[in-house]
């Protein structure tokens, strides 16, 4: 940790202190993410530090009886410095976002607060970094109707593995927004899981008089490693990405990729093999699948089948 | 070594908030603790260095005359720029910033988050619980340059930088005067002044693929009362001016269908007449529906449906 960074925590640290009297010292350490022994370390470099002079009531000075903690004198550091430019911007531009969102567009809290904050942090936060939400509002205001009554719902849903037009009851579960794309997350009715709906895949949706009741095994994900997690248990197929084929690596979770005289060799499991053929196909060359020996065939046969619809 | 480093800036900042005059350089050599023993050389050194750390971490650190009759140069920190001013929030006004907490998938710009957020509670504003929308945002602000490109906006920075105008092409050298950055659709983009073309254009973020550094000069070009860099970016998207006729079987083709009208249909198939903007692009499409679809017009789409076709046949023989 660099000098500058604990030094942030410190000027944090005392007025933190100061606005929560009598904390423990589990609590304080969590707030600030760190362990107690460092908070230990941390308040006796505070005690040597104070006004000029450095004499007793110059001092900061800070008791701690019985595991609770106080500041007796703050040599001044009685408020938090003002919000960097960063913590500006990365605060204020997903309030800003947040705000513009249906649902949350008539939330007088949300509103109130974003202008407290806009007014407290003045330039600092960089008026011109806007996070643009493809948010198929229709579909997503019926969605957080549902959801704040806790009702079923029925959609037609497109599923481009199969490029087919589905119907389904489903019980909502929570509205994601991920990198710009809105996803319904619920218990699906027909499948008996948890599935992800993407909300421009959505061509229908309708609120039914049903209760929602997901069962208990039905749990969110959690999306740490990004949206598409395949099983453990799904085959691997291995792919040689041209130049322009290359942004399949970033986009995909791999199991391995390497560089060859070929191309960028990746590895990736496939829990179902229509999205990879047609991924194989639109690339037109760029991408080729070399394993499994099955998956090679049926991408020949696709694209000599294609090819037939254009007889010479 | 970093310890009595902390502990000097940290005696340094109490002391700068505590004078109303400023001290010059004599005074804070003399009375801040943790600059005794220094040679004349090493100690000017060290005060640069910390004076430039404290700006960096907003601490707004003012050269001052000491006294009116005077050209001495002070140093000091007004109060009042210094503090979070007040800030007064609502139950569920606090509640509402917290839905901020795990609105950006970034290290960065979370920690970010999670300070601005310990400053307002430090500053008494509670805000732990997030309201409970059903709505849950993630963003990724994971892409390197997104922070160095923020504080160019911000300070009217020019910038230059390796770019990749598409997926395969050559990598050049660009020089833009950056107005602002949007996500749009996913993706992020810097627009501005390009100073090589000489107008506004905008930069897809993941195609800078080296280092961000500053260009030479000051901001050449105005930048515009309001910048709008997502429509900047619609507007470069081409726009829809090719139509085809396409024969996809009935059920199939949903992507295709959305850009289309149906002309008509007979035993499981149904005509298309559709409209496309890049015409690789528009094969990418139907070249990815396999024996679903076939290019009926124009000879070039044809063409290039079927130069997409043999070269997967090229690629898995």
């Amino acid at each position: 940790m660099s000098a500058s960074n604990r030094l942030a925590r410190l000027l944090a640290m005392l007025p933190w202190l100061t606005a929560h009297p009598g904390v423990t010292w589990a609590d304080a350490a969590q707030e600030f993410g760190i362990s107690e022994s460092q908070l230990v370390d941390d308040l006796q470099l505070l005690f040597v530090c104070g006004l000029p002079g450095y004499l007793p009531g110059d001092l900061i000075d800070i008791s701690y009886e019985g595991g609770t903690i106080h500041v007796v004198e703050d040599a001044g550091l009685s408020r938090p410095l003002r919000l960097n430019p960063d913590e500006a911007t990365a605060l204020v531009v997903a309030l800003r976002t947040l705000a513009d969102l249906p649902g949350l567009r008539d939330s007088a809290a949300l509103h109130g607060a974003l202008a407290k904050l806009e007014r407290a942090t003045g330039d600092a936060a960089a008026a011109n970094v806007t996070v643009d939400v493809d948010a198929e509002r229709g579909v997503m205001e019926t969605i957080q109707a549902a959801l704040t009554a806790r009702k079923r719902l029925h959609l037609r849903y497109y599923v481009p593995a199969r490029d087919e037009t589905t119907e389904r009851d489903v019980d909502p579960m929570r509205l994601l927004i991920v990198d710009g794309r809105a996803y319904l997350e619920g218990w699906c009715r027909s499948v008996e899981a948890v599935r992800l709906f993407r909300l421009d895949r959505v061509e229908d949706v309708a609120v039914l008089d049903a209760a929602s009741d997901p069962p208990p095994e039905a749990q969110p994900r959690d999306l740490e490693g990004g949206l598409y997690q395949p099983a453990p248990d799904d085959p691997v197929a291995e792919l040689v990405l041209g130049p322009s084929a290359r942004w399949i690596a970033d986009y995909y979770p791999t199991e391995s990729t390497q560089d060859t005289e070929e191309g960028l060799v990746v590895r990736l499991r496939v829990s179902d093999d229509g999205w990879l053929r047609r991924l194989v196909l639109r690339s037109g060359g760029a991408a080729r699948v070399t394993a499994p020996a099955d998956l090679v065939a049926k991408v020949r046969s696709d694209a000599l089948t294609a090819l037939a619809g254009y007889p010479t | 070594m970093q310890a009595r480093k902390t502990e000097r800036l940290l005696n340094l900042v109490i002391a700068l908030l505590a004078t109303r005059r400023g001290l010059n350089i004599g005074q804070i050599r003399d009375k801040v603790q943790g600059y005794e023993d220094q040679t004349d050389e090493a100690f000017e050194r060290m005060f640069e260095r910390d004076k430039a750390e404290l700006r960096d971490l907003g601490v707004p650190l003012e050269t001052v005359l000491l006294d009116a009759w005077s050209d001495e140069q002070a140093y000091k920190i007004a109060r009042g720029d210094y503090e979070l001013p007040d800030v007064v929030l609502a139950a569920d006004e606090a509640a509402a910033v917290g839905l901020a907490v795990r609105f950006w998938r970034s290290d960065e710009m979370s920690a970010a988050v999670a300070s601005a957020l310990r400053k307002l509670r430090a500053a008494g504003v509670e805000v732990d619980e997030p309201l409970p929308t059903g709505l849950e945002p993630v963003v990724d602000a994971s892409d390197p340059g997104l922070l160095t490109l923020w504080d160019a906006v911000r300070d009217k920075t020019a910038v230059r930088f390796p770019y990749r105008a598409a997926s395969g092409s050559a990598t050049t050298e660009r020089h833009l005067e950056p107005w602002g950055v949007a996500s749009w659709h996913g993706r992020w983009y810097v627009g501005g002044h390009d100073r090589d073309r000489g107008e506004p254009r905008v930069f897809r973020l993941d195609r800078i693929s080296g280092p961000i550094r500053a260009d030479k000069g000051g901001f050449e070009a105005a930048v515009p009362a309001s910048v709008d860099v997502a429509g900047m970016v619609a507007a470069a998207e081409p726009d829809p001016s090719g139509h085809a006729r396409v024969r996809v079987r009935a059920g199939a083709g949903h992507d295709l269908r959305r850009s289309s009208a149906v002309v008509s249909t007979d035993e499981g198939w149904d005509e298309l007449d559709y409209e496309y903007g890049d015409i690789e692009r528009a094969a990418q499409w139907v070249a990815g529906l396999g024996a679903d679809a076939v290019v009926l017009d124009p000879p070039e789409l044809r063409a290039a449906v079927i130069r997409r076709l043999r070269g997967v046949l090229d690629g898995v023989a």
